[in-house]
């Protein structure tokens, strides 16, 4: 069997002399399915959620990540990428969008209002600071106003790069 | 026509009507606000789009104001109806434009105008929870961070 292939966590596979046979960790296999197939919620705020929407573009490619499969239903949804202003009438609705994805969930906060509310976080009535001010829980922050798509990317990277060194539950 | 020629004709009409800081600025009371509207979209003038309204808060007074546009004199003007703090009540023009429908609830939204006739006067931008009026001067809310000075 093929192994030498550059692919994700193929350093983790042992090679067995003449084996027709690899051994890995179920761990590893059930997190390079996971962090392989990051697939977020089409769900755009503001200005960043146009650079998310070019990041889907050919141009930039998110699919090369496994992530291009953006679902228009919570329920199917792997990572809610918070791309955009966080208001005060929006901010129950995001909440209930996150409470209704399936575990396990990943939430990265996309631009500098999704983070701490940005430009708007002085003398501001209607902007809340942050997606963590509305109590989701950020596992990536990706800055910038909006950020880049190559940024957006990279974040998507380190939230694999996270995802691949989780320790799998079990009962 | 010219915007002097639809000033002159409206003074003409209804005397009380004053020139604000540019010439093609009106200062009304709100007893004619809705005669003055109805003559300025149906008569000669044909003034049959509503741009917007907006108000400014002057801390004693709150100015209502008004845009309309005339297509057929290619004439924009400004006009504005200045109401006491403790009498923040001007007539609707939704039967007139329908447009003023959703321009009315943001003003009344914001600055807390109520537009006497209007037919669902709501809030459109804030939550529905809210009483106060947020770009009114006095306005304070918990949780707002101020600007720190320089």
């Amino acid at each position: 069997m093929a192994v030498n292939e550059k692919i994700l966590g193929s350093e983790l596979i042992d090679k067995v002399p003449g084996g027709g046979f690899v051994l890995a960790k179920t761990e590893d296999l059930f997190n390079w399915a996971k962090s392989s197939s990051l697939w977020p919620l089409t769900f755009g705020l503001a200005c960043c959620a146009i650079e998310m929407m070019v990041t889907g573009g050919p141009h930039y490619d998110i699919d090369r990540f496994g992530s291009g499969v953006f679902r228009a239903s919570p329920r199917q949804c792997d990572v809610m990428i918070i791309s955009g202003t966080i208001c005060v009438k929006m901010q129950d609705s995001i909440k209930r969008l996150y409470d209704q994805m399936p575990e396990p969930k990943y939430v990265i906060a996309m631009g500098n209002c999704a983070i701490s509310g940005g430009i708007f976080y002085h003398d501001s009535y209607s902007v809340v600071k942050g997606a963590e001010a509305v109590g989701i829980p950020v596992d990536v922050f990706v800055a910038g106003c909006p950020p880049r798509p190559e940024n957006l990317l990279h974040g998507i990277i380190k939230l694999q790069e996270k995802i691949n060194s989780q320790k799998v539950k079990t009962a | 026509m010219d915007i002097t020629t639809i000033i002159h004709s409206l003074q003409a009409k209804f005397p009380g009507i004053v020139v604000g800081a540019s010439a093609d600025q009106l200062i009304i009371t709100k007893e004619v606000v809705k005669p003055v509207f109805e003559f300025l979209k149906n008569g000669p003038a044909a003034f049959t789009s509503l741009h917007s309204i907006t108000a400014v808060d002057r801390k004693d007074t709150v100015e209502v104001v008004y845009h309309v546009h005339s297509f057929a004199h290619r004439v924009m003007l400004t006009v504005k109806v200045i109401l006491g703090n403790d009498q923040l009540e001007v007539p609707s023009l939704t039967l007139l434009w329908g447009a003023a429908d959703w321009l009315e609830r943001e003003v009344f939204d914001l600055f807390g105008v109520r537009f006497e006739g209007h037919p669902d006067l709501r809030r459109i931008l804030n939550p529905d929870s809210w009483t106060a009026h947020p770009l009114r001067k006095d306005f304070q809310m918990d949780g707002i961070v101020p600007r720190p000075v320089k």
